[in-house]
């Protein structure tokens, strides 16, 4: 437990949290943007740098992005009026303790996880392109045409609304 | 001697940090490289700012300012001290914040443009041995902190409350998405033949000489079409002519920095420039052999004088390039991106990789040339058939 | 299609950038305070009046004969007529003007007054750094302000110079071709005069002595 662990842990969990419960639905999305950043420095501290830089690529430079399109273009963004916590928040907190004690008992009293933490494996980036290429290739091959099919269906769903705003007397 | 020369500041900081007990020397290593980072590139920013209006002015027949040399003294120096008084221009000019601004984002916007900018300094090799983290996977770690920058300008759009900052914010983002790709996809041609996201040894796969020529990259088929496609896309991530839509004068005033003044519009520019310096920087590492000497006989100059000259070499071919073309549309920019520069750049990995696995001899040069040029010609010809540029018809209002 | 525009774009901004440095017709800046553009020599900016010789007061062409004051159209000139009078170029006596003032910031170049000087007296001045820190007379020229030298003026605008020397000097020899006609003719009427006196007094004596008053001596 370094203090680089507590800073970084508590900088997720703060984002975290800010994202559930912030007014204005921007800064939550900026929030969950901080904890993104705060998971990539804990694969980062776990020496897993392809891992690691690959989340601030893809989540803060992506995924992060297409938050705050789909905030902005869905809706104007003001704050809401009422408080974002509602009436029965004490007993959902309540629940919620319950469910996350009884889930974590389970999981670490489960049989899936050893008794003795093994050593870390060697990450380079070589290994892991290896391991994508050999033993993993079938799961990246079917990743890879999900995205083409979600790709294609996006250029789909625009192109439709492209011919159903055309007017039938304008040149094209 | 040379030699000695060229580790000058490699030396200088181990001399340094061995003054200190074991446990202090990671951190004043490290606060040793911020300083040298942070006072040297700043200082590039500088001249950079007046070289590109005297360039410009050149360019366009008339001198750029040439008055100020040392404040208060009468000593002109061909006018490179003028930022020193736009410098000062900047931080002492009011700090306006709209009234209806969202306050902590409208102030972390620069911020957040700034950190991950400097940080990508740090995986940059400026000579032997002076990358200030050499890390394994250098080269994702650029990119990642480069993809950040994006949600800055969103930030920087958003926070203002005005309605053309945002379409500015909009139009940045998804041009430096779109540049993105061909960027990273040119990229991955070199880590391809060289076979590590480590950029000291991308540079060091450079560093072999056959007669007298450096085995640059920019030197082969693959590596010329991708340094011009890296180029370009480090043109349009740095928001520069032709692709500055977003921040052009003329368009939107100031796009998503508009309602931004004095210190903050200060950091803003700081940023930018930086992050042009970054990509650049990137650039030549990748493409144009890092420090080292294009030809043999040239290897005694040291090699930060290499990396700066070349940073140099490129940033006035930025600049000449500004004063040349003219501003590209926003659909003239996404179609470039995405029908031009993707599918040139998905070939270039092709022949990258035909380029890999065939002999070293004259062969691989001429398929993979044929190739290459070939698909660059129908992708240009392919984009210019949708244009049927008739006789020019005017409509009338009835 | 290939981008060889674009190359040659750069080619064209490369010969500027590089040209700049070595020929003149690739700078075409100068620096403006201390280097001047030259002036073409239509150049006009505000009037000024035209006096001959040394003596700006002796040789002061305008006359105060009002006519630029009363065409100016923003009514910028002001003139008050003297009482006395001095002798002109052609040696007649005029009177002249006592104060001349001419408010440049009123001013708007139209040049009318310079049409219709009967006089080639104003004339336009090519100076046009006058701005002054004093804005409440700081623009308004009087005129010993206004008054420059005919050797100014044809320096200044040549070929308007030599045309209204051409017309300064036909009008002076005019004069002075009146004036010695009139004095020709006056020779001429004195001689006639005298002949005519002398028959007069020939015939006087043969008729009756008459109290006759004596002609009156000629002038």
């Amino acid at each position: 437990m370094s203090p680089f662990f507590i800073i970084t842990g508590i900088v997720t969990l703060l984002g975290a949290a800010f994202a559930m419960s912030l007014r204005n639905l921007v800064h939550c999305a900026l929030a969950m943007a901080v904890a993104f950043s705060g998971i990539a420095a804990l694969y980062l501290q776990l020496d897993a740098q392809f891992v690691g830089f690959a989340e601030i690529l893809v989540y803060v430079g992506a995924i992060a992005i297409l938050i705050v399109f789909a905030i902005l273009l869905t809706r104007s963004g003001e704050a809401p009026e009422k408080s974002v916590l509602t009436s029965g928040w004490m007993a959902g907190i309540a629940v919620s303790a319950m469910v996350f004690t009884m889930l974590g008992w389970a999981v670490l009293n489960s049989s899936a996880i050893p008794k003795e933490t093994p050593p870390a494996p060697v990450a380079t980036v070589k290994n892991v392109g290896d391991a994508l290429m050999t033993k993993f290739v079938l799961p990246l091959e079917i990743i890879g045409l999900v995205l083409t099919a979600a790709m294609i269906g996006a250029v789909i769903i625009a192109l439709k609304e492209e011919s159903k705003n055309e007017n039938p007397g304008r040149k094209s | 001697m040379f030699d000695k020369l060229d580790q000058i500041f490699v030396t200088a900081l181990h001399w340094l940090v061995s003054f200190l007990p074991e446990g202090l020397r990671p951190f004043v290593s490290a606060l040793i490289c911020i300083a040298f980072v942070m006072s040297v590139f700043p200082g590039v920013f500088a001249l950079t700012t007046v070289l590109e209006r005297k360039i410009l002015g050149r360019i366009q027949n008339r001198y750029g300012p040439n008055r100020v040399g040392i404040p208060f003294t009468k000593i002109r120096l061909c006018g490179f001290g003028q930022f020193i008084p736009d410098g000062i221009k900047s931080l002492t000019k009011e700090d306006i914040v709209p009234r209806a601004a969202d306050k902590v984002v409208h102030f972390l916007a620069p911020v957040v443009m700034l950190i991950p900018v400097l940080l990508s300094y740090s995986v940059l090799p400026f000579g032997k041995n002076m990358t200030i983290t050499d890390y394994d996977a250098g080269l994702l770690f650029f990119f990642a902190v480069g993809g950040a920058v994006e949600v800055s300008v969103f930030m920087a759009g958003w926070s203002s409350r005005n309605k053309y900052s945002l379409l500015g914010a909009m139009r940045a983002i998804a041009q430096m998405v779109s540049y993105e790709i061909p960027l990273i996809l040119s990229a991955v041609t070199v880590v391809m033949v060289v076979g590590s996201l480590n950029l000291s040894e991308i540079v060091q796969h450079q560093n072999n000489y056959t007669f007298g020529i450096a085995h640059w990259h920019v030197f082969t088929p693959w590596g010329l079409v991708g340094f011009v496609l890296f180029f370009i896309a480090s043109l349009a991530e740095s928001n520069r002519t032709p692709f500055d839509l977003p921040e052009a004068e003329s368009e939107i005033i100031a796009g998503y920095f508009t309602e931004y003044s004095g210190f903050k519009f200060a950091l803003f520019f700081l940023g930018e420039y930086l992050g042009m310096f970054a990509i650049i920087g990137l650039g030549i590492t990748l493409f144009l052999g890092g420090w080292t000497s294009p030809v043999s006989f040239l290897t005694w100059i040291p090699s930060y004088v290499w990396f700066l000259s070349k940073l140099m070499a490129i940033v006035f071919v930025f600049i000449w390039i500004r004063g040349t073309l003219p501003r590209l549309r926003m659909d003239q920019l996404m179609n470039f991106a995405w029908k031009f520069m993707l599918p040139l750049a998905l070939i270039n990995i092709l022949v990258a990789g035909i380029w890999h696995y065939m002999a070293a001899d004259w062969q691989r040069w001429l398929v993979c040339s044929a190739i290459i040029f070939g698909a660059y010609a129908i992708l240009g010809r392919g984009l210019m058939q949708n244009q049927n540029f008739g006789k020019r018809i005017y409509r009338y209002a009835e | 299609m290939l981008g060889e525009q674009i190359i040659k774009g750069m080619a064209v901004t490369a010969r500027n950038f590089f040209g700049s440095y070595v020929s003149k017709d690739r700078l075409t800046t100068v620096q403006y305070p201390e280097e001047h553009l030259a002036q073409k020599e239509n150049t006009r900016q505000f009037p000024f009046l035209v006096y001959d010789g040394e003596d700006w007061e002796k040789g002061l062409r305008c006359v105060a004969c009002q006519i630029c004051e009363k065409e100016c159209p923003p009514k910028c000139i002001y003139i008050v007529k003297s009482r006395d009078k001095k002798p002109d170029y052609k040696g007649q006596p005029q009177i002249y003007p006592l104060t001349f003032d001419i408010d440049i910031s009123v001013c708007m170049s139209c040049q009318i007054c310079v049409e219709v000087c009967p006089f080639e007296s104003i004339k336009m001045d090519t100076k046009f750094e006058l701005s002054t820190a004093d804005r409440f007379g700081g623009l308004l020229l009087t005129k010993d302000q206004l008054a420059k030298p005919n050797s100014y003026y044809q320096q200044m605008h040549p070929h308007d110079a030599a045309e209204s020397d051409a017309v300064i000097a036909a009008e002076k020899a005019k004069a002075e071709a009146k004036a010695k006609a009139a004095a020709e003719a006056k020779v001429k009427a004195d001689a006639e005069a005298k002949a005519k006196a002398a028959a007069a007094a020939a015939t006087a004596p043969l008729a009756a002595p008459a109290p006759t008053t004596p002609p009156p001596a000629p002038k």
